[in-house]
């Protein structure tokens, strides 16, 4: 293997100085888990790319694939870590027909900079995702985050139509292509999507957009307990009105989103207040939709014992829709120390949150819980010190929350782990019968284990 | 690798009866005979044919052929379009049609359980007691089952606005090469890893046998608009699309039939379609009241913008269905025209539609052949029919380098080599067009990653012929002859 210090002069070699970094106090800022790279390295295209992967498997280095690095959390600690492969200087949009409503772009643009160029032509793209600000398109779906979006447009699988990205044998492969109905070839972009990189890099996607609504509006309500608030789900999700956003609110969750919209100055709604359960509800179509939506909404709450029902003003909406698309960030902002999952079920049931409730209890640990549309929740576990004691507890409890998910048949994602006990998170995971399966398609992908080794439970 | 035949194989043959039972296994050519073909122009004659009841069965069958180097490929009810369930390389067929039960209905969280023999359309029969339908509905959904639907991710007319197959499977359970019986995917459809269902839905039964289906159900819409679009030409028709796409109108279904097509669909079906004009769009519209009422506007709208010579509206149930009839039925009508038709399946993007019919019209003359169009407009996804007569071999000939073409065309306007039929063996050597060496050599070592030996359908998706021997997958030597 290349000494450290040789690691950044070849990589100069290979992409010029100023697409190098290994300044001390730079790698730092690309920490990850503990592990800091020996070299950052920033190519400027795909084939800069695949000469770096290259190079990573000559001399045998372990490559992460880095766009803004806003959830490089997510996943467990990296086996390995000598390139982090900043992805920030792709950024063209290489094709966009917006006639047909297709668009091909490359991974590091930023999807607020995405967003503007698709609003130009009245279209979006529903990737409605944590750190939007920030975040780069080909991070969004590497991480595989959930778009607030999701109950009207689908998971990112449903919208992502091709993908060209480097394998771990430093070709530039493609798979799908730029039009909306395709069946050539295997679907392998699909399994880019939650990867957290341990595939390829990701160099270019395409995607199928979508129109802007004509109409939106959002409503809160409030209830005074959370089997009245899942009442109320149940009640819109079983006449199939179709809201694009639908989440609860635990009061631990409520009062965090009522202490930043404080510290950002902005109108703090009524509704918000942290010994209720809140509901939040949006929806898009044209104006007389929405109207009959919100009638039909109004109906629902008041059926399911609403302490409380209102009708957004837009300016309100806007900033409560746009923060609950940044869930995952500020519930990491919201203590020192957490553990935040991400569990997906099918027939949820307001007994099963309690019963989390409990767990969280039971260590003397504040919870938060987020449910959002499709049978996801977000559970947090809020310590109030990250002493090593506090730390502790959190760890404590992962058995009992994977036993009771297990139990209710569903998939649970650890989103947040302090990165001392990501080995305990880990140990506590049992390999699922598919993940010879899994470790299959990595060989595949990725013979020489280059890309971010270990990220994926299983030693993925 | 040099594989015998299956029936050069008494005692593999022996034990697939004694497993199965006499009833559940064909081997007389007179009933491989009929296993010969599917909806495509290709051939293919397994040498056994089995038909399992269990998911255990057909791990025992894979692991029995396993050991005598016999090939296998699994097939439904045989509607496919791209030879993907022919048995190209001989071998032993799993016909799935006997495991046809819908194992559960579970309509509070809009799923159902079923086999891969199940027919697709009896999904939505079993669940339309509910309010729910199954929502991919290809031409053939009333004899097609899901197993073949899941192998080619097929489409059909409505996923233009729900999507194709792939966007409603969540599990699945496989019978890999080995004989081993694994589980993909989640009821929920949120997975801890790859998306491996993403994977397997679409690979045309290269990678694993699909035993069991996890399909996600939908409500029924609550209001439903069907048009009937008529154009004096097919370049106002296809502009149509154009703006229909471009303003944000998604209807659940666009279709387009010209005008010539028409004709003899209107002979065969009585729809009630125009014999006068250059094509027509069959556009449905659905979901709550208060947005296909607006959409409605906006498609009489855009579509009189376009030189539409009249829009008519289904006025109920009755007419929706006889016109929908009539498009269902369409591609059987050719059979009015000629004594075979080739239906062909390429993609390009909506927005060169206009340029892409006029350039499908200039090869078909070149060849000598009227090619018709009855085609998922709204996605881009073109179905020229060419009309042959297969017993003139010049003909045929011809027909298959016109397709070629056609597909060519697809593909540099942007587009792609199937929307839906997939590649079987029928557009296996034109993966060329798309795909480099590079890109190959990664889908070869995910397919050698489930199917090391090729013992799954040998012979489909890559290709076998000049120039790819870096590309070449192990093939059973009597593989890529075009009968």
């Amino acid at each position: 293997m290349t000494a450290t210090a040789d690691v950044a002069s070849r990589l100069t070699e290979l992409l010029g100085s100023h697409r190098v970094i290994n300044a001390a106090d730079e790698l730092a800022a690309y920490t990850i888990d503990e592990l800091t790279p020996r070299a950052i390295a920033c190519p400027a295209n795909a084939q800069e790319v695949a000469e770096v992967v290259r190079f990573a498997i000559r001399e045998k280095l372990a490559i992460l694939p880095l766009g803004s690095r806003s959830k490089c959390d997510m996943g467990m600690a990296p086996q390995r870590y000598d390139i982090a492969l900043d992805m920030t200087s792709l950024r063209d949009v290489a094709h966009y027909d917006a006639g047909d409503l297709t668009l091909s772009v490359d991974a590091g643009i930023s999807l607020r900079e995405l967003d503007a160029c698709l609003r130009q032509k009245g279209q979006f793209l529903p990737l409605a995702v944590p750190c939007f600000e920030t975040s780069t398109v080909g991070g969004a779906i590497a991480s595989g985050i959930d778009s607030a979006l999701r109950a009207r447009y689908g998971t990112a699988r449903d919208f992502l139509i091709g993908a060209e990205f480097v394998d771990g044998t430093g070709n530039l492969c493609k798979s799908g292509g730029r039009v909306v109905k395709n069946v050539t070839g295997y679907d392998l972009h699909k399994l880019l999507i939650g990867s957290l990189g341990t595939l390829g890099v990701i160099t270019r996607l395409n995607f199928r957009t979508f129109p802007l609504p004509a109409a939106y509006g959002g409503h809160v309500a409030q209830f005074a307990t959370i089997d009245a608030a899942m009442e109320f789900r149940n009640r819109v999700e079983s006449i199939g009105l179709p809201v694009s956003d639908l989440e609860i609110l635990s009061p631990n969750v409520v009062a965090i989103v009522r202490a930043i919209l404080r510290r950002d100055e902005h109108l703090v709604p009524t509704e918000l207040n942290d010994s209720k359960w809140i509901t939040y509800s949006t929806f898009e179509g044209n104006d007389a939709l929405a109207r009959r939506i919100a009638g039909e909404l109004e109906r629902m709450a008041n059926a399911s014992a609403a302490v409380s029902y209102r009708k957004l003003k837009e300016d309100e909406d806007n900033v409560l829709g746009g923060m609950l698309r940044e869930a995952f960030e500020w519930l990491r902002w919201a203590s020192p120390a957490n553990l935040i999952w991400r569990f997906s079920m099918t027939g949820m049931k307001a007994q099963m949150l309690n019963t989390l409730d409990t767990i969280a209890e039971s260590v003397r640990v504040r919870s938060g819980l987020l449910v959002r549309p499709c049978g996801v929740v977000y559970f947090a576990l809020l310590a109030d010190s990250d002493d090593e004691e506090s730390v502790g507890r959190l760890a404590r409890i992962i058995l009992d929350v994977k036993r009771l998910i297990r139990i209710e048949q569903g998939c649970s994602t650890l989103l947040h782990v302090p990165t001392a006990i990501k080995t305990i998170a880990a140990e506590a995971t049992q390999p699922a019968s598919d993940t010879p399966l899994h470790q299959r398609v990595k060989q595949a992908f990725d013979p020489e284990n280059v890309f971010a080794p270990g990220r994926i439970v299983g030693g993925i | 690798m040099n594989r015998p035949n299956a029936s050069a194989h008494p005692a593999l043959h022996r034990e697939l009866k004694s497993l199965l039972g006499s009833n559940n296994v064909l081997d007389q050519p007179e009933d491989l005979l009929l296993y010969e073909f599917d909806g495509s122009v290709e051939k293919g004659r397994p040498d056994l044919i089995v038909f399992p009841h269990t998911t255990a069965q057909v791990a025992q069958i894979v692991k029995l052929a396993a050991r005598f180097e016999t090939p296998i490929v699994g097939r439904g009810a045989g509607t496919g379009l791209s030879g993907g369930a022919l048995a190209r390389g001989g071998g032993v067929m799993i016909v799935f049609a006997r495991m046809n039960r819908i194992v559960e209905i579970d309509v509070p969280n809009l799923r159902a359980v079923v086999q891969p023999g199940v027919v697709n359309l009896d999904i939505t029969r079993a669940v339309e007691h509910a309010g729910l339908y199954f929502a991919p509905d290809p031409s053939s959904a009333k004899s097609c089952t899901i197993g073949g639907n899941v192998a080619e991710n097929a489409g059909g007319p409505h996923t233009l606005a729900y999507g194709v197959t792939t966007n409603h499977v969540t599990a699945l359970e496989l019978v890999m090469p080995d004989g081993g019986i694994v589980r993909v995917g989640s009821k929920h459809g949120d997975v801890c890893g790859y998306d491996l269902c993403g994977l397997f839905v679409g690979s045309e039964g290269t990678l694993a046998l699909v035993t069991e289906v996890t399909v996600k159900l939908s409500r029924k819409p609550e209001a439903v608009k069907t048009f009937l679009a008529i154009f004096e030409t097919i370049e106002d028709a296809s502009q149509a699309v154009v703006e229909i796409t471009a303003n944000g109108i998604i209807p659940a279904a666009c279709e387009m039939m010209d005008g010539w097509t028409l004709q003899a669909v209107e002979d065969y079906v009585h729809a009630g379609y125009p014999r006068d004009s250059g094509a027509v769009l069959l556009i449905e519209l659905e979901g709550l009241t208060e947005a296909v009422e607006a959409q409605a506007a906006a498609v009489q709208t855009v579509s009189r913008n376009c030189r539409a010579r009249e829009v008519r509206i289904a006025r109920d149930s009755r007419e929706r269905d006889l016109l929908w009839k009539g498009r269902k039925n369409a591609f059987g009508a050719m059979g009015r025209l000629a004594p075979s038709n080739y239906v062909l399946d390429g993609v390009i993007p909506r927005s060169k539609l206009p340029q892409a019919l006029v350039r499908i019209k200039e090869i078909g003359q070149r060849y000598g052949f009227n090619i018709g169009n009855i085609f998922h407009a709204g996605d881009g996804n073109l179905h020229p029919i060419v009309l042959y007569d297969p017993r003139d071999a010049k003909q045929f000939e011809n027909a298959i380098a016109a397709s070629r073409e056609i597909i060519g065309a697809c593909v540099d306007m942007g587009g792609a080599l199937t929307g839906e039929h997939g590649v079987g063996m029928e557009k296996n050597e034109l993966m060329g067009l798309l795909f480099g060496d590079g890109d190959f050599a990664l889908m070869r070592r995910v397919h050698d990653a489930f199917n090391p030996d090729s013992s799954l359908n040998p012979g489909k998706v890559f290709p076998l012929s000049k120039g790819c021997g870096e590309i070449r997958i192990k093939t059973k030597e009597a593989v890529g002859k075009r009968s």
